[in-house]
C-alpha cells in the first residue's frame, strides 16, 4: 500500500502545474501558431456572403515583416534596452558594494528605499515620472527641458524601468556579496588594500554569477517593454501607438482587429525571447563555472 | 578612517532620494485641489482641504469604482499568489524528492518557461480564453498567473536543501503516509522559503498590467494599474481627472509599500541567489 502511495504521489503533485503549463502556456502558443498561418477571408457573394478562416502559410510572416513599423518598434526598444540594462546592472552592482563597506552609516534605510519602487506596478511608476517630465506639473524643470523630446523620450522611458528595477538587483547582488567569507577581506585588509581595489579585484570577480543573472533578467525585462512607454502615451504624443515591439502586436491585435498577424508577431517575438533567453542563460552558466 | 565613509553614505542617500522622490511628489501633489495643480509651485504642498476633498472625488467617482479596483488587486494578488505557491511547492517537492517517470521532461520544460517572458503569453492566452468564454472574468485574470515557473524552480531548490530525505524515510518506518509527509513535514519545513515565493508572485501579480488590460473590458473587473491607466486616458481629454489619478496613485502605493514595510523580515532572498549555484 505505502509502496503504491510512493509511486501514485508525485504524479498527483505535479498534476496541478503540469496542468496549467498546458493551459495557459502550451495551448496559447500551439494555437497562436495555428492563427498565425490562417486569414479571414471574404467568401461568397452579395447574398449570404461571409468570411472564414482559410490557411496562407507563412504570409502572416510576410507581412509582419515587411511591416516597417515592427522593424522602428524594435529599434526603439534595443534604444531603450542600450539605456536600461547597463544603468540598472551598473547601479545595482553600485549601489551593492556601497551598502557592503564596513561601517557605512544609514545602510539599512537606504537599502530599504532603493528596495522600495520593486512594489510599485510599472503603470504606476509611469504615472508618477509622467507627471514629474510633464511641464505643467513638474517638479524638477519639465518646463525648461523637454523630457518628452525625439532623444529625450527614450531617457525618460528607460529611468522609470531603472527606478522600478534596480533595487530588485541590488538585493541579488547584495545578497550574493554578503554570501562571501569574511576571511577573504581580512589578509587583504592588514595588507592594506583598500576598499576600492578590494571591491574590483575580490568582490566583483567573486559575485560576477549574480550579477549575469541580474542582466538576463533585465534583458528579459527590456524584450517585455509595454507598460512604461504605454502610460507615457497619453500624456505625450512622443509616444506612438506601436512604441515597441508588444505594443505594435497590441494595436494589431485590437486596435487593426488582425488577430492573424499579431499571432504571426507574437509567434516570431516568443521565438526571438527565447533564443536571447537561451544565449544568454548559456552565458551565465559558463561565467558560473 | 572615519571621513572615507562620507562618500559611500553619500552616494546611497543620493539613491535612497532619487528612488523616494515620486513618491514623496505625488504626495505633495496630492494635497493640491484641481486649480492648484497646474498653479501653484510644483514642490511645494498646499495645506488647504486639498487632500481631502481630492480623496473624496475620488471615492465618488463613477460610484467608488476606485475602491472597488483596490479590492480587485488584492484579491488577484492575494488569491492568485496563495494558489500559485502552493503549485509551486507541491511541484517543486516532487521534483526534488522523487524519481518518477517523467520527472527530467517536467523539469527542463519548467526551466525553459522560466526563460519564456510570461507577458508575450498574454495576448495569445487572450484570444484562446475568448473562445472559451473566460475573458472579462475573474478568472481569465486570475488561472493564467497560477502557473509560476520561476515559483517551482525556487521551490526545488529549497525542498532539495530543508526537506532531509531521511526524515522522510523515517516517518514512512514510523507509517505516515505520503500525504501526510508532504503536507506536514515538506510543507512546514519549506515554510520561509514559501513565504518568498507567495511574495515574488504577489507583487508579480498586483504589479501585472498587459494581462488584465486585454483580458478584461468591464471596469468592475480591473486591478488597479488598469483602472489608473483608463483614468489617465480619460484625464488626456479632461484635465480636472489628473488630480484625481495623482490621488488615486497615492493611495495605491501606499498600502504596498505599508504590507511591504511590514513584511520585509520575511524576504528570504538569498533564495533567489542562492539558485544560481
Amino acid at each position: 500500500m505505502a509502496a503504491r502511495n510512493r509511486a501514485k504521489l508525485p504524479y498527483l503533485l505535479v498534476l496541478p502545474a503540469v496542468a496549467l503549463l498546458a493551459l495557459f502556456v502550451v495551448a496559447p502558443g500551439v494555437y497562436a501558431l495555428v492563427l498565425s498561418f490562417q486569414a479571414r477571408k471574404v467568401v461568397g457573394g452579395l447574398l449570404g456572403g461571409g468570411s472564414r478562416l482559410v490557411f496562407v502559410g507563412l504570409d502572416n510572416y510576410g507581412t509582419a515583416l515587411a511591416d516597417p513599423e515592427l522593424w522602428s518598434s524594435i529599434v526603439r526598444m534595443l534604444l531603450v534596452a542600450l539605456l536600461f540594462i547597463p544603468a540598472t546592472v551598473g547601479g545595482a552592482l553600485l549601489f551593492a558594494l556601497l551598502l557592503d563597506v564596513p561601517r557605512v552609516r544609514l545602510a539599512r534605510t537606504t537599502r530599504l528605499a532603493i528596495f522600495l519602487p520593486y512594489a510599485v506596478p510599472g503603470v504606476i511608476a509611469s504615472l508618477m515620472w509622467g507627471f514629474m517630465y510633464l511641464p505643467a506639473t513638474s517638479p524638477i524643470g519639465g518646463d525648461h527641458v523637454d523630457f518628452f523630446g525625439s532623444v529625450t523620450v527614450f531617457f525618460s522611458a528607460a529611468n522609470v524601468a531603472v527606478w522600478g528595477s534596480v533595487g530588485f538587483n541590488m538585493i541579488v547582488i547584495f545578497t550574493a556579496l554578503r554570501g562571501l567569507p569574511s576571511e577573504l577581506y581580512e589578509a587583504a585588509r592588514i595588507d592594506g588594500c583598500s576598499e576600492l581595489r578590494m571591491a574590483l579585484r575580490i568582490k566583483i570577480p567573486l559575485v560576477l554569477p549574480a550579477i549575469a543573472m541580474c542582466t538576463l533578467f533585465t534583458a528579459l525585462a527590456s524584450l517585455q517593454l509595454f507598460n512604461e512607454p504605454n502610460t507615457l502615451r497619453p500624456l505625450s504624443n512622443a509616444v506612438s501607438s506601436t512604441w515597441v515591439p508588444l505594443m505594435k502586436i497590441y494595436e494589431d491585435a485590437f486596435v487593426n482587429s488582425d488577430v492573424n498577424k499579431a499571432a504571426a508577431t507574437s509567434v516570431l517575438f516568443v521565438v526571438a525571447a527565447l533564443v536571447v533567453s537561451l544565449v544568454a542563460s548559456r552565458t551565465v552558466s559558463r561565467v558560473n563555472r | 578612517m572615519t571621513r572615507i565613509r562620507l562618500l559611500p553614505t553619500a552616494a546611497l542617500v543620493l539613491g535612497a532620494i532619487y528612488c523616494l522622490v515620486p513618491t514623496l511628489w505625488i504626495l505633495i501633489a496630492a494635497t493640491k485641489s484641481k486649480t492648484d495643480l497646474f498653479s501653484t509651485a510644483t514642490y511645494l504642498p498646499s495645506f488647504g482641504a486639498g487632500i481631502w476633498q481630492n480623496i473624496v472625488d475620488l471615492s465618488t467617482y463613477q460610484g467608488g469604482i476606485f475602491w472597488q479596483w483596490m479590492l480587485n488587486s488584492f484579491g488577484y494578488a492575494l488569491i492568485g499568489g496563495v494558489l500559485a505557491s502552493l503549485v509551486s511547492a507541491a511541484c517543486g517537492y516532487a521534483i526534488a524528492m522523487y524519481s518518477f517517470r517523467g520527472r527530467k521532461v517536467v523539469f527542463n520544460t519548467i526551466l525553459a518557461c522560466v526563460l519564456l517572458p510570461q507577458i508575450v503569453l498574454a495576448i495569445p492566452q487572450y484570444l484562446l480564453l475568448s473562445n472559451v468564454g473566460l475573458t472579462d472574468s475573474y478568472l481569465g485574470v486570475l488561472l493564467p498567473q497560477l502557473f509560476n515557473p520561476y515559483g517551482i524552480y525556487l521551490c526545488r531548490i529549497y525542498a532539495a536543501s530543508s526537506v532531509p530525505q531521511s526524515l522522510l524515510e523515517a516517518g514512512r518506518i514510523d507509517g505516515a503516509s505520503e500525504w501526510k509527509l508532504f503536507h506536514s513535514v515538506g510543507l512546514r519545513l519549506m515554510g520561509p522559503g514559501l513565504i518568498t515565493v507567495f511574495l515574488l508572485q504577489f507583487i508579480a501579480i498586483w504589479n501585472n498590467f498587459l494581462l488584465p488590460f486585454v483580458m478584461v473590458n468591464s471596469d468592475d473587473k480591473f486591478p488597479l494599474t488598469v483602472g489608473l491607466y483608463s483614468l489617465l486616458r480619460h484625464g488626456a481629454a479632461e484635465a480636472s481627472l489628473y488630480s484625481l489619478v495623482i490621488t488615486g496613485t497615492l493611495l495605491s502605493v501606499l498600502p504596498v509599500i505599508a504590507l511591504f514595510l511590514s513584511l520585509q523580515r520575511y524576504w528570504r532572498l538569498d533564495l533567489v541567489t542562492g539558485a544560481l549555484k
